[in-house]
């Protein structure tokens, strides 16, 4: 049981690059659990939607377009920080993993923030589902997207604070010297993790916001 | 290379490297962990007992005489989402996937051992919600939760059941990206993929089940939780939702479950034959890939659960033919040990038993799985005793029956100690008595027409269902006999060596109980997986505490 081991290197692992193999190869496989997490979503969205087509396009076209567009772009925006960051740890600069985190961070922020205010836009007309839901137009059952905008747009909002729980912990760790280039599988991880999450937003934002845009029926 | 031993001399290993609570509930080590889950398990199972003593007693009597029908209700509830969510489906990979994985493979541990940790957690602040929710009065939906009932109308405690079974589901995923992740990247150098045991390409399979499954249970379940909490419609067709669409989500998770449970044991069978045959398992690629393929197909049936809920004739016809295909692998592998038997030496040692308890009742219930999943015959026998027969076939008959020969024949290795041989035959037979004795005449009951779930029925069933009673009492008491040897045994029980079965895999060859860290010196493997050579005798569980030798010893690793 004589452990002489490297530092940063669990005991049960035999070389860093085992370590590192197994610690993306994990975040891989969790990445497939939540693909099927949001899955089941967009199903019903789908199902939904082919059944009140007319109402999905309605509910959508009451989306602000510009606030969900301009947070598309700080997502993306948070993601070529995420990997600059990913890409500061390869190379040691640990200061740098820090910097960039940090930066991803107040894109996440910015981000939850704008979608604050288009919720309580969407609460103040209304439009969260319920008994208090209104909607008066002649459309039927326009409730039922906002039960699945709120749903998956939440669950991603939720999403992101998670992520930005995470990045709580790591950044301290990271302006400390914590990861090496051998040892920076938490921040390779997490970059995955980012990415994923802004992967979805990217199939939510023409899903929910766009769907409206031209089909004026 | 040499034991390492403590000041008194005695030999160190997992369990006496280190003392106290902290010691345990702090644990990483793998062998702790599964520990752990075999102790929070058997309380779930005991709990789940008692829900059944009561079911079982209210239907010794024609009338409802011993509980109100919402009590009733209550108790099958509670039964199904205990005995599914919190016993069966963490048992076998919990408890003896997390002992012996790494120990099969040549790791250390598994490659996450505080996410497997946080599992353990996980899964008892589950339990723990729905225990919560049982305890202020429980569920009556059915473990299958169906809408609008549970979203809209029950008055039961559904959102605290159903928040318990969302959070087991997350520790289901810890265990199940751990085995995958250690499975193939953590194996002993030489250990290629077709040289594994079968039991790890069970645990292969069952992971990526609950990898695939159980994300959309949990959000199927967290879509009841808000329709419930908000009033809103999503599945209530009053509010313009589809009830339909929550049983195809819930059975999209809900029929791959029944393989995490199925699969596990057909590992720890597979096991148990090569080990009692002292054969090479006939047909191993056979069997590893029909496991694969059970997971994958098992995706692909879900509809079966739904041909009487307005799903179209079309749909009912593919499900029909996917769902007998299901059958060909299970099949595949029946015929596989079979034919490993043949011509083996056989012995007939406890967990020896098990397996072919396994095999026997295992055959029934997928039979008759295969008669449900024909239409005409469904439309006859949905919603009947018959259903309720089946599933009791291939889980209690299949599953429970796979997870005590397994724990029969790892408990050495464990725990380093012996049970005693006579009580755990007797035991493994009664078990197999008031197991058929208990669910066979459930067949005869449904097909008769005796509607499932319900607290009264015509007196001419009586008979059936006082057999059915009796034989539950039995079955009863053949599990309560292994909990004591098996306690009983941990401070008195012979002490076991290394091998007491004289079988082969890694796991043997090292100490029982295993060092803290399992093996001294990681093994380099160049062999296949059950290299018995023909009549060689089986450790039998008479001769234990003589050590049989392997032929495999040679050349393998000496250590603690
Ligand atoms: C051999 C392949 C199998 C086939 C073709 C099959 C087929 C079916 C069918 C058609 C039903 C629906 C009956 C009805 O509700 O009318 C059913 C129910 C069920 N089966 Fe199987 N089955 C198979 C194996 C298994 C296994 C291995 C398990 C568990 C380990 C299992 C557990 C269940 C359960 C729990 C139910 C009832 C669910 C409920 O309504 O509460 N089955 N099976
Ligand atoms: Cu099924």
């Amino acid at each position: 049981m004589a452990d002489t081991h490297a530092p940063g290197l669990q005991h049960h692992f035999d070389s860093y690059e085992q370590q590192q193999e197994a610690s993306f190869f994990g975040m891989w496989v969790f990445l497939a659990t939540e693909v099927l997490f949001f899955g089941g979503l967009f199903c019903v969205y789908l199902i939904y939607r082919t059944a009140n087509p007319v109402a999905f396009a309605a509910g959508s076209r009451e989306l602000d377009i510009l606030l969900g567009g301009i947070n598309t772009a700080v997502l993306i925006g948070s993601s070529l920080t995420m990997a600059l960051a990913v890409h500061a740890a390869q190379v040691g600069k640990h200061k740098m993993i820090a910097i960039w985190m940090a930066l991803t961070g107040i894109l996440g922020g910015t981000f939850l923030g704008i979608k604050a205010v288009e919720y309580s836009h969407k609460i103040h007309e209304g439009h969260f589902p319920g008994p208090h839901f209104v909607w008066h137009g002649p459309e039927v059952n326009v409730e039922m997207f906002f039960n699945i905008y709120f749903m998956m747009t939440g669950l991603h909002a939720l999403h992101m604070i998670i992520g930005m729980g995470i990045m709580l912990v790591l950044i301290p760790l990271a302006w400390k010297g914590r990861f090496t280039p051998d040892s920076h599988n938490y921040i390779e991880g997490f970059g995955l993790y980012w990415h994923f999450v802004d992967i979805v937003w990217i199939f939510l934002f023409p899903l929910l916001y766009l769907l409206g845009v031209t089909s004026h029926v | 290379m040499s034991e390492s031993v403590d000041t008194f001399g005695r030999r160190l290993h997992y369990l006496n490297a280190d003392f106290g609570v902290k010691s345990w509930l702090l644990t990483r080590d793998h062998k702790r962990i599964a520990l752990l889950y075999l102790i929070s398990i058997t309380i779930f199972f005991a709990l789940g007992g008692l829900m059944a003593v009561g079911i079982r007693l209210e239907l010794a009597t024609p009338q409802g005489d011993l509980v109100q029908p919402d009590t009733y209700n209550r108790l099958f509830t509670m039964h199904g989402v205990l005995m599914i969510f919190f016993f069966l489906i963490p048992s076998i990979p919990a408890v003896l996937g997390n002992f012996l994985i790494p120990l099969m493979i040549g790791a250390k541990d598994l490659a996450f051992p505080k996410l497997n940790l946080a599992s353990w957690y996980i899964y008892n602040i589950a339990g723990f919600f729905t225990l919560w929710a049982v305890a202020q009065g429980g569920v009556d939906t059915g473990w299958t939760f169906y809408t609008p009932y549970s979203t809209t109308y029950s008055n039961s405690y559904v959102i605290a059941t159903a928040l318990g079974v969302f959070i087991s589901g997350f520790s289901s995923i810890l265990t199940a990206v751990n085995f995958i992740v250690t499975i193939h990247r953590m194996r002993a150098p030489g250990l290629t993929w077709f040289r594994l045991p079968l039991f790890i390409w069970a645990h292969y399979a069952t992971s990526l089940v609950i990898i695939l499954g159980t994300p959309v249970i949990a959000v199927t379940i967290l879509m009841v939780a808000a329709e419930r909490l908000l009033h809103i419609g999503i599945f209530d067709p009053a509010l313009g939702g589809d009830p339909v669409l929550f049983q195809h989500l819930f059975w999209f998770y809900s029929h791959p479950a029944v393989y995490i449970m199925i699969l596990p044991s057909m590992g720890v069978v597979s096991e148990l034959i090569a080990a009692f045959t002292r054969k090479r398992i006939f047909g191993y690629k056979f069997i590893a890939g029909a496991s694969v393929a059970i997971a994958v197909l098992g995706f692909l049936v879900w509809g079966h659960h739904m041909f009487l809920s307005s799903q179209s004739v079309y749909a009912g016809m593919v499900f029909s033919v996917l769902s007998m295909l299901v059958a060909v692998p299970s099949a595949i592998k029946v015929f596989n040990w079979i034919a490993t038997m043949y011509k083996g030496s056989v012995s007939w040692d406890t967990p020896m038993l098990y397996a072919m308890g396994f095999i026997g009742l295992f055959t029934i219930g997928g039979l008759t799985g295969v008669m449900l999943a024909t239409l005409g015959i469904d439309i006859h026998v949905h919603d009947t005793y018959f259903v309720v027969a089946h599933f009791h076939y291939v889980m209690v008959g299949g599953a429970i029956m796979g997870y005590l020969g397994g724990l029969h024949f790892w408990w050495p290795k464990m725990t380093g100690r012996l049970y005693p041989v006579f009580w755990s035959k007797f035991a493994a037979i009664i078990i197999f008595v008031g197991f058929n004795l208990t669910f066979f005449p459930q067949f005869l009951l449904g097909y008769l027409g005796m509607p499932r779930r319900y607290h009264v029925y015509p007196a001419d069933f009586q008979v059936l269902n006082v057999m059915s009673s009796a034989g539950a009492t039995v079955l009863g008491v053949g599990y309560l006999i292994p909990l004591v040897y098996f306690v009983w045994s941990m401070r008195y029980g012979k002490r076991a060596d290394r091998n007491p079965w004289g079988a082969i895999g890694l796991e043997w060859n090292t100490g029982s109980p295993p060092p803290q860290h399992n093996f001294h010196e990681i093994p380099t493997v160049d062999w296949d997986a059950y290299g018995y050579l023909p009549d060689t005798p089986a450790g039998t569980g008479e001769s234990w505490g003589i050590a049989v030798p392997t032929q495999r010893q040679d050349r393998t690793q000496d250590d603690g």
